[in-house]
């Protein structure tokens, strides 16, 4: 069945259609820094084709505890509440993709492409994490003032749309105003009161994983109740609010302005939740009024594990405070019995501020209701975090400057065209028509491989490019070989088509052997490389892959369609 | 058809020692050259701080050198990458040393200051920077010579899985010969060796095997096609079947490899320059080192005749003894 022309030209092409549809400019999510400073997810319309820091210039940390001021405890447990730390922040490095991860188990590896001040990135990372404990405004002073504020703006000549147009204008893509349908938030926050909030914002926020919906639908006249109270909606709990993923600049920007910073009542400070939530079809952000004393820091913690409750079977988050500690605590909770208490971290309200059940002294659990075991050691991992510091070093630096990644990538191009071109010259020169069917099977082969390299997401590096040109190289080996073959076979006297028949089986063992072994020597070298080295053996495990697919199967399904136009041919040209 | 080496017939096996002489020529001096005075690792394998400087002005390593000199760096490599704008100013760590990033922070504003001291301020960039503990470096070291071994090992047992133990000893003895060759020249050349080096070692590993595995497919077709002649024959005549093949293979490869050689700039002239000289010694081990030591096998340790190795060993005709001639009696 496969053997047919017809069969093979369909797997061909499906090949050919997979490769074009990874290569396709598509939209890619990317964070960039809006004109107010704040990170926000946009989408980009581009080719989802990976460029690695040598390529586009960036800075490359790696990080180890450091354990020169006294050892630290537990090495492992270190390292992921570093891990934790340095995610929380990963949008004050304000770069479209950074990538944080573990290496092994004691290395953390932070890259951030474009970045040009190391300075900064450095202190970002190495900066110590603040735990803190604070009520939600359960007096709603915020909501209270809200109305004063919205006159404030509505005075100011403020509206949405002005700010909205502000931050659209300087914000690349960014998403267009679209006030939420009440109806949708009404169900399941219940009814959209008009509360909100205000003062500066937490620092930043973290990666936003949500959907968004960008239906540009204007309502704000239809509700006219100034130009912030629209965008929130009451959340679960007093002081707390939802905004809709894409107004969030927008109240930000709002609550920024000098006139309404007057009008946020004093001892209340306004922080984000580090994550988006969703409702139904919609992303919301919720904000929090909370009261800006803590009740308590992170210096006193002692420990946090998350357990699953015997009982219950759910997940909780039990913790330990010092004596001290204990004893704050016990006077604070005291006098707050069923209020909610923010976990806040980095300036960022972690999780769901969950409700004070009794008085707490050194020992207390947090229910986190149907969250998963993951969820919980999350939040155990966040309250260590803020606890135990974990202090860093940097073993491993590099800066790439963006001009010297500009003028590799134009180089390696000049190099891979002129590599190419004698490749095409060489095969075409040598062998006359089986050479242009091998050259044929090469352009196919330059698809599948870069195909493959967006399919995979893998990043393209300066190793990987001159990887790349020297696999065009070797790629002809596999036709080489089986013309080499077809050769012998006619110089034996056989006729054309059982040389050609003979030419493939014979070449196929050599083929395969050879090419297997390469596979398994890039795969070592994929093993032991970071970054650039892993970018070349992707490179040439695909090249190779690639390279059998089109030099065995593509050339074959050119030789049959050659052949049954000409049927009764004596010589071929190769 | 132009057909180069159509009907080649050349004595390769014969020419053995004479191979040996040449590989042992190159080899011997730069592995005795190594073993005293060590590879030129990059930072990346020794831990330090490498800075790379462009000026405005053309300028050259000697003032480099003297600013560098006067700011207090007096243990700083300083190279010229590429144009004369350019330099690569590198301050190695011993490795004993015990560094933290404050003092390759220290180095790289000394180079700063130094540098700023002596051309003035704005008069160069740096578009690159590294530094690197020593720690890093000394993992990475211990990384990349565990590749190297375990993908020995996998070639091995693939070899002996797909054709015969021997021919994979004799693949992997050939791509030994390969690495050690490469770091020869990498020692004459005075390259770096980085990571990106250290990929082209595997890579011509990679390279110098899939030749081997050419050759000894032919090998092993010609093992059950002529049953009558002996392994040097044998090889002799696969080497000289797959030499068109391989010919225009290395051609192409060749091609490729001075292309990145030339133009892909310097960050990748270390990575091209091994490559080119690893396609050279690949195929050289391909046909003086894999075939004479599978030969040096079968001298040794006769396969069996079922898997249709013959060494060139005395002919094992088996032929009943004769008979001892009966002694002279001799008779009083």
């Amino acid at each position: 069945m496969l053997d047919s022309i017809r069969a093979r030209l369909i797997v061909i092409g499906i090949l050919i259609a997979i490769c074009a549809f990874s290569l396709w400019p598509r939209n890619v999510t990317v964070r960039t820094r809006g004109a107010d400073g704040r990170m926000r997810d946009t989408t980009e319309r581009r080719m989802p084709l990976k460029q690695g820091l040598d390529l586009q210039g960036g800075i490359h940390l790696g990080l180890e505890l450091d354990q020169s001021r006294g050892k630290v405890a537990d090495p492992a447990d270190a390292i992921d509440r570093a891990l934790k730390v340095i995610r929380t922040r990963i949008d004050e490095f304000g770069v479209a993709e950074p990538l944080v991860q573990k290496l092994g188990t004691s290395r953390i590896i932070v890259e951030l492409p474009g970045l040009k001040d190391p300075a900064r990135a450095k202190a970002i990372v190495q900066r110590s994490a603040f735990l803190e404990f604070e009520m939600t405004d359960k007096e709603e002073l915020f909501r209270r003032a809200l109305p004063a504020m919205d006159r404030a703006l509505t005075a100011a000549g403020v509206t949405e749309r002005s700010i909205g147009q502000a931050v659209a204008d300087t914000t690349r893509g960014a998403a267009a105003p679209a006030p939420a349908p009440a109806s949708a938030v009404e169900q399941i926050l219940g009814s959209p009161k008009d509360t909100g909030a205000a003062r500066a914002r937490g620092r930043d926020t973290t990666r936003a994983a949500a959907k968004r919906d960008t239906t540009p639908q204007d309502t704000l006249g239809a509700l006219g109740q100034g130009p912030l109270s629209p965008l929130l909606f009451q959340g679960q709990m007093v002081g707390e609010f939802m905004v809709p993923e894409e107004k969030v600049t927008i109240v930000e920007a709002m609550l920024a302005r000098p006139e309404v910073q007057r009008l946020v009542p004093r001892g209340i400070i306004i922080r984000w939740a580090a994550e988006p939530v969703s409702r139904g079809a919609r992303a919301y952000h919720p904000m929090y009024a909370l009261v800006e004393r803590p009740i308590i820091t992170g210096e006193y913690l002692v420990d946090a594990r998350a357990e699953l409750d015997p009982i219950t079977n759910q997940a909780v988050v039990n913790f330990t405070l010092s004596r001290r500690g204990g004893r704050i605590f016990e006077r604070e909770t005291g006098k707050h019995i069923q209020d909610h208490m923010a976990i806040v971290l980095d300036q960022l309200v972690q999780s769901q501020p969950p409700v004070i059940r009794s008085q707490i002294s050194t020992r207390g659990q947090i229910e986190l209701g149907s969250a998963s075991l993951q969820d919980a050691q999350d939040l155990a991992l966040v309250l260590k975090a803020g606890a135990l510091p974990a202090p860093l070093q940097i073993v491993e630096e590099r800066t790439v400057g963006p001009s010297l990644g500009r003028d590799s990538i134009h180089d390696a191009t000049i190099a891979a065209v002129i590599g190419v071109l004698l490749v095409v010259f060489i095969m075409i020169a040598y062998y006359r028509l089986a050479g242009v069917l091998a050259v044929a099977a090469l352009m196919l082969y330059v698809l599948f491989t870069v195909g493959g390299l967006a399919g995979l997401s893998a990043t393209l590096t300066l190793p990987g490019v001159a990887g790349f040109v020297l696999s065009v190289g070797i790629a002809v080996d596999a036709n080489v070989l089986i013309f080499e073959r077809i050769r012998e076979e006619l110089a034996l006297g056989k006729s054309v088509r059982l040389s050609i028949d003979a030419g493939y089986k014979m070449a196929m063992n050599a083929i395969v052997d050879s090419n297997v072994s390469t596979i398994l020597t890039a795969a070592f070298l994929f093993q032991f490389g970071t970054g650039p080295v892993k970018g070349f053996a992707i490179t040439l495990i695909l090249g190779i892959i690639a390279s059998m697919v089109t030099a065995i199967y593509v050339t074959r399904t050119f030789y049959m369609i050659y052949l049954e136009r000409r049927p009764g041919l004596q010589t071929l040209s190769i | 058809m132009t057909r180069f080496f159509a009907h080649a017939n050349y004595d390769f096996i014969g020419l053995r020692r004479f191979a040996y002489g040449v590989t042992a020529a190159i080899m011997i001096p730069g592995l005795i050259w190594i073993l005293a005075g060590g590879l030129n690792y990059s930072i990346e394998f020794t831990g330090g701080t490498l800075v790379q400087v462009q000026t405005v002005q053309p300028t050259s390593a000697g003032e480099i050198r003297g600013a560098l000199d006067r700011g207090g760096l007096r243990n700083a490599e300083i190279q010229q990458f590429g144009t004369a704008r350019e330099y690569v100013i590198r301050v190695r760590l011993s490795p004993t040393a015990v560094v933290d990033q404050e003092q390759a922070a220290r180095t790289s504003a000394k180079v700063d200051t130094a540098l700023t001291a002596r051309f003035g301020p704005g008069s160069f960039t740096v578009p690159r920077y590294e530094a690197v503990g020593p720690k890093v470096g000394g993992e990475l070291r211990q990384k990349a010579f565990i590749a190297i071994l375990l993908s020995f090992l996998a070639t091995l047992v693939y070899l002996a899985f797909r054709f015969e133990f021997r021919f994979g000893v004799a693949a992997t003895l050939a791509t030994a010969h390969d690495i050690l060759t490469t770091l020869a020249f990498i020692k004459y050349m005075n390259l770096e060796v980085s990571l990106v080096v250290v990929a082209a070692i595997l890579t011509v590993v990679g390279y110098s095997l899939n030749d081997t595995i050419i050759i000894f497919d032919r090998v092993r077709e010609n093992l059950h096609k002529y049953k009558r002649d002996d392994l040097a024959g044998i090889l002799n005549r696969s080497i000289n079947e797959t030499l068109p093949r391989s010919v225009l293979t290395h051609g192409t490869t060749i091609a490729t490899t001075l292309a990145l050689l030339i133009f892909a700039g310097e960050v990748i002239r270390p990575f091209a320059w091994v490559m080119t000289f690893g396609i050279f010694t690949g195929t050289f081990s391909s046909i003086y080192i894999a075939g004479p030591i599978l030969l040096a096998i079968e001298h040794r340790w006769p396969g069996k005749d079922a898997r249709g190795v013959r060494a060139r060993v005395a002919p094992a005709v088996h032929v009943a003894p004769k008979p001892a001639p009966p002694e002279p009696a001799v008779r009083p």
